[in-house]
């Protein structure tokens, strides 16, 4: 069967994410549709969703005001797939710290009972790009591109799927995927293949 | 995937360096370009203090501008607009964890070294503060740290971008209130785009080489432009905007996402007007949240606002003819 893949598009890079995607079911030719999601209805018939990168603290808010943070929320504990990039992986956490000002009071998924610290590695002049392996999924020398990264100080029960300079950042649990990097602002479409892969196996 | 076209790969601003086991590369196009497009569909809000840029994050802004006077009070003062103190500057680093932006005057390279010494999130060269080269505005591609410029048209976008830009958003006209130039220069911007990709589809390169030459920039980045449909950074609207329909309808033209200047914090109902203008930039193609979020300002307390025909000081005019 079909399976409809989302990307929740409040805020942040959310077309190029449709590209990676659209580009990894024809490179795999699975049988998957990708969508624009925003209301609680549209995310309510999706059988994957994407969480873009952005800032975590809009994408939050916003999505409380309409209603989308429940329904994802709902989706995502009865075992939804969800890929949580940056932004979209801090909102994946039950508590966020920032580097500098400490802890936030900002709405969050709450999936994961981990650490998080948002802009782990310093700000934008910090930014850098460093080939980053996550052997445990089958995917190495993948270009990573931190732009004002998270990092995981303290993982829990979760997998740690990927480290740089000691910090953990890529994430899996379950269904439940995060990066600290953009895998949808490079060519290498290994990580969203990846995830329309898990998407199919679950829906299956 | 990021368009890079246009992309300049001698730069200085680009750094490799070795940290622990890993190469790393610093200040790459995909990196300040990138940074651009985490910024998508969100609201950008000009702030000159640490108190206005709590108010800022709270209502959900992507990000907040520091300028040393809003846009209005610019034009009330006279003299010469120059970039914000380092001290507010670093103090609003210091209490929001959301990305903070400053503006430096165009042209004024030191001023935008400073900025990336501070460690801003990104740098707007503006006509909101006094050029202080006519001529010339700043070789972006040396810097490490993202720059935005603005644009009245397709050549002036092209033009910055060349210089390396990492973002464009419109000139509108800053400091009135009045959302009038901002939609001039954004379906400006899409005509031209509209004409230079029927070229393009239809194979005819001489029409190029007559717009490079007419937009003065070099026919390679005209021909990827045109191939793309759509500027290779990303775009936002800026320069007027006061209200939740004007954001809503900005967005509506194909920005990715606006800038608010004196229209927040010149207005007496700074904190909803805010959130408001949030969420009708968010939810801009739902009316009955446009609506919503309309219904949350009073225009009693929206700023007064020019008349862009009266104006003595056209900001949008500086660094145009570079």
């Amino acid at each position: 069967m079909s399976a409809k893949i989302g990307i929740l598009a409040i805020q942040g890079d959310v077309i190029e994410n449709v590209s990676s995607l659209v580009a990894s079911i024809a490179d795999l030719n699975q049988d998957a549709t990708v969508h624009v999601v925003k209301t609680p209805e549209e995310i309510s018939e999706m059988d994957g969703l994407v969480i873009p990168g952005g800032e975590s603290t809009t994408i939050g808010q916003m999505s409380l005001v309409n209603g989308a943070l429940k329904e994802v929320k709902q989706k995502v504990e009865s075992g939804m797939p969800v890929l949580g990039i940056c932004a979209g992986m801090v909102l994946l956490a039950n508590n966020a710290s920032d580097k500098v000002i400490g802890e936030t009071k900002q709405p969050l998924f709450d999936f994961l009972d981990i650490k998080l610290e948002r802009n782990s590695f310093g700000r934008q002049k910090q930014s850098f790009e460093a080939d980053i392996s996550m052997d445990s999924i089958g995917i190495s020398n993948y270009p990573g591109i931190f732009i004002r990264a998270p990092a995981i100080s303290s993982a829990g029960d979760v997998e740690v799927l990927a480290k740089f300079n000691e910090k953990i950042v890529a994430i899996k649990k379950g269904n439940i995927i995060g990066t600290s990097f953009h895998p949808e602002l490079t060519d290498d479409l290994a990580v969203h293949k990846y995830f329309v892969n898990l998407v199919k196996e679950s829906k299956n | 995937m990021l368009p890079l076209s246009g992309e300049r790969l001698d730069a200085k601003g680009i750094i490799s360096e070795k940290s622990n086991s890993a190469d790393v590369i610093r200040g790459s196009s995909t990196l300040k370009r990138g940074f651009a497009h985490m910024l998508k569909n969100g609201v950008v809000m000009d702030v000159t203090n640490v108190e206005q840029a709590q108010i800022a994050e709270e209502a959900g802004a992507v990000s907040v501008m520091v300028l040393d006077k809003l846009p209005s009070d610019v034009r009330k003062a006279g003299g010469v607009a120059r970039t914000a103190s380092i001290r507010i500057i670093e103090e609003i680093m210091d209490s929001v964890t959301i990305p903070v932006m400053a503006k430096c005057r165009i042209g004024h390279v030191n001023e935008a070294l400073v900025l990336q010494e501070t460690d801003v999130d990104m740098i707007d060269e503006s006509e909101v503060l006094t050029p202080a080269d006519e001529l010339r505005h700043i070789w972006k591609w040396d810097m490490t740290t993202p720059v935005v410029n603005g644009a009245r048209s397709l050549a002036e976008a092209l033009r910055r971008i060349e210089e390396g830009a990492a973002m464009i958003r419109t000139k509108g006209e800053p400091g009135t209130g009045n959302v009038a130039e901002a939609i001039t220069h954004i379906k400006k911007v899409n005509d031209e785009l509209r004409t230079i990709k029927s070229m393009y589809d239809s194979g005819d390169n001489q029409d190029l080489v007559r717009m490079a030459r007419e937009f003065k920039v070099s026919y390679d980045i005209v021909e990827q432009t045109a191939k793309l449909g759509r500027l290779p950074v990303v775009n936002f609207a800026a320069g007027g905007i006061a209200t939740p329909a004007d954001a809503a309808y900005l967005m509506s033209l194909g920005c990715d996402g606006v800038f608010v200047g004196s229209g927040i914090f010149a207005a007496d109902d700074a904190a909803e007007r805010a959130r408001a203008i949030v969420l009708a930039t968010t939810f801009w193609d739902e009316t009955d949240k446009v609506k919503e979020a309309q219904k949350m300002i009073d225009e009693r307390q929206s700023m007064l606002g020019l008349d862009v025909k009266t104006l003595e000081l056209r900001m949008q005019d500086r660094g145009g003819s570079a």
